[in-house]
């Protein structure tokens, strides 16, 4: 830096100079949004009334900001916004594509979910706890992973989801709350701590951290650095992040201690932001050696699929089923990256974007459900249907919808990536996704049949009366499966999407061009 | 630890110690310091009025709750990069104007409200914890 008062002989030397276009300023905003909410509402602590008042319109907004977003990505292609004037690779750049932006928009709307269900499932202590400022704030973190374009940067936004995802794991400090938490800090430090390391030796490899420059500069380094040993440290940083198949216990141990609330939006969002993270690191930093991978993750792929569906089947604790139906969804997922061909990147993709919808919405069917007949357990639970069809009815689209089953919207990436494997001949990832499907449909039926279908045990008729919804609750719920349902019978723009997205991947020069716009032309 | 000699001093060290956070923080532009290392002199200045005169004073003494600071201080760094918004360039850029005070040049920027930010946050946080712990040991 030069003195103060003199100015720099020639800004454009270090400076962006052109201005800033008002409609590019929605890559940022949504981050700075939540931050401003959430340290507003963090002032505001104390006044537990007003919290959800300002915390749900925000998030509202914060929605039609990433839809913007959306919109503007498709229309524009990928935008970038690199912080502080400077020019990248020095400074920070935020760089969303398709795939940053679609993801950014489905978790935005699952966030307003959990905020609209919150108001009814987390009471004045847990929102004197800071339940509203810390979902804002994790928000910012899940939101700034999907868009920045700086590997260090993604892991300073990994750092700050992950603080927020402590707060909201303690929420009221009880003893099976810390239980669970100090399983789920510890194991996600050692996966933070690897994806440190990583990134400290990808930055002694390459001498920059901006994604597009690591795209541009992987290819000369190939034949000389241990680009390998890097892709396998990242890939067991983010698997772990992801909770893939040898090191996902952190999940089954921790996601049903916490508020309903907030296993909602855990199962929902932040295994996808490893799965994200896999994808944009692997899918297009490093095509190559995840080529070299690829088996090895496939293998993965199909253990965490037919592991988590058969652990979630010996459950007898509804949400404890439900995380192991997370894993498995990752399974499904990984499959889709070890393909690595468009269809099975665009499935993969499509499936995190339902995975996102659908695993939040069960967690909250199953919230109202242990609300209605008073227990989370299948030996007790019983007479759901009795006491209100309508929920019943969108237990069951759910139900079907993580099952794969048409017409949800689990059905088209299945099929995407079922088609894809079977494409390049990898049948047993084909028969594992099937396999998959059925384990699950059976998982599905047994909570169905037990919970919602059965005769509450031991019940007399005062328990088996109908009884209205609680309203916030079951908006939010409904919400999310109108998602499911409309992504299920009309999947066109959907597919769309992800196959666009998948393509931005596989060729990162619209990524490239973004960020460097003038060296790439030349 | 609540000495005589301990007592007597600490308002005095505690008031120099948060003077010379001030300091720190002002001249951390272009020279060693900061809002970072500012933050934690203040917050090390309450622990040790803390420790000294116990956590009740401290509490009254700074009006807020340490975590509401810590949440403005954000607040306050967020906004800093927000005010790029109406000069045309993007996020978090500096933004400098020197206005004349009194004869002197006072160059001021966003970046110094960054910093004000920054220490807020830091003072906050730490000082939290602190208090926290302090308060813990006496029970």
């Amino acid at each position: 830096m030069a003195g103060k008062t003199e100015p720099l002989a020639d800004l454009s030397v270090a400076y962006t100079m052109e201005k800033v276009a008002a409609a590019d300023w929605l890559v940022a905003a949504p981050v700075i949004w939540c931050i401003l909410v959430g340290s507003l509402l963090l002032m505001l602590r104390k006044h537990t009334r007003i919290q959800p008042l300002i915390a749900i319109p925000a998030l509202g907004i914060l929605a039609l900001m990433t839809l913007g977003l959306l919109g503007h990505v498709i229309q524009n292609g990928t935008v970038t916004m690199t912080m502080g004037r400077w020019l990248p690779p020095f400074g920070i750049s935020f760089t969303v594509d398709l795939l940053g932006a679609f993801f950014a928009a489905t978790s935005a709307l699952v966030a307003l979910g959990a905020g609209i269900y919150g108001r009814s499932d987390v009471d004045d202590t847990g929102r004197r706890y800071g339940f509203y400022p810390f979902l804002l704030l994790i928000m910012a973190g899940i939101l700034g992973a999907f868009m920045t374009g700086d590997i260090f940067n993604l892991y300073v936004w990994f750092e700050v989801l992950l603080i927020s995802s402590f707060g909201l794991l303690v929420l009221g400090s009880e003893r099976k709350q810390l239980d669970g938490a100090v399983k789920y800090a510890f194991l996600n430090l050692i996966a933070t701590t690897l994806f440190l390391v990583a990134t400290g030796y990808l930055y002694g490899l390459f001498g920059t951290l901006n994604m597009a420059d690591i795209a541009v500069k992987a290819s000369e380094l190939r034949g000389t650095a241990p680009l390998m040993t890097l892709v396998t440290l990242y890939l067991l940083a983010f698997a772990m992040k992801a909770a893939a198949f040898p090191v996902n216990f952190w999940l089954p141990a921790s996601y049903h201690t916490p508020r309903l609330v907030v296993s909602a939006l855990f199962a929902g969002l932040l295994t996808k932001v490893g799965i994200y993270a896999l994808l944009r690191i692997l899918g297009m930093l490093f095509p190559f050696e995840r080529e070299e991978l690829s088996f090895l993750i496939a293998i993965t792929a199909a253990l965490t699929m037919v592991l988590g569906v058969i652990g979630a089947l010996a459950q007898n604790d509804i949400r404890r089923s439900l995380g192991f139906l997370v894993i498995s969804g990752i399974g499904v997922m990984m499959a889709g990256l070890a393909l690595g061909s468009p269809a099975g990147l665009s499935g993969a993709i499509f499936y995190a974007a339902h995975s996102m919808v659908v695993m939040t919405a069960l967690y909250f069917a199953a919230g109202i459900g242990a609300r209605l007949g008073g227990s989370f357990e299948l030996t007790s639970a019983g007479g759901l249907y009795a006491r209100n069809a309508f929920l019943a009815a969108m237990t069951l689209i759910l139900f079907l919808s993580v099952a794969g089953l048409p017409p949800f919207s689990g059905l088209w990436p299945k099929i995407m990536l079922v088609k894809a494997s079977l494409d390049i001949g990898a049948w047993w990832l084909a028969a594992s996704i099937l396999v998959t499907g059925f384990l699950t449909t059976i998982t599905v039926g047994r909570i169905w049949v037990l919970a919602y279908w059965r005769p509450a045990p031991g019940g007399d008729d005062a328990d088996t009366l109908p009884i209205s919804l609680p309203a916030g609750a079951t908006v939010a719920l409904a919400g999310l499966v109108a998602i499911t349902i409309a992504a299920g019978v009309w999947p066109e723009p959907v597919m769309a999407l992800a196959q666009d997205a998948a393509r931005g991947l596989i060729d990162p020069s619209a990524y490239v061009l973004s960020v460097f716009p003038v060296e790439a032309s030349q | 630890m609540r000495t005589v000699i301990f007592r007597s001093i600490a308002p005095y060290l505690t008031s120099l110690m948060v003077l010379f956070s001030i300091f720190v923080l002002l001249r951390g532009h272009n020279e060693p310091g900061g809002g970072f290392i500012g933050g934690l002199i203040a917050a090390s200045a309450l622990a040790i009025y803390g420790i000294a005169c116990g956590v009740a004073p401290v509490r009254r003494a700074i009006y807020f709750h340490p975590m509401a600071i810590s949440a403005f201080g954000l607040f306050m760094s967020a906004m800093a990069g927000v005010l790029s918004v109406f000069a045309g360039v993007p996020y978090m850029s500096g933004l400098w104007i020197y206005p004349h005070l009194f004869g002197v040049e006072v160059a001021l920027s966003s970046v110094l409200v960054f910093d004000i930010g920054v220490y807020l946050v830091v003072v906050g946080a730490i000082g939290s914890i602190a208090l926290a712990l302090e308060e813990r040991d006496r029970d």
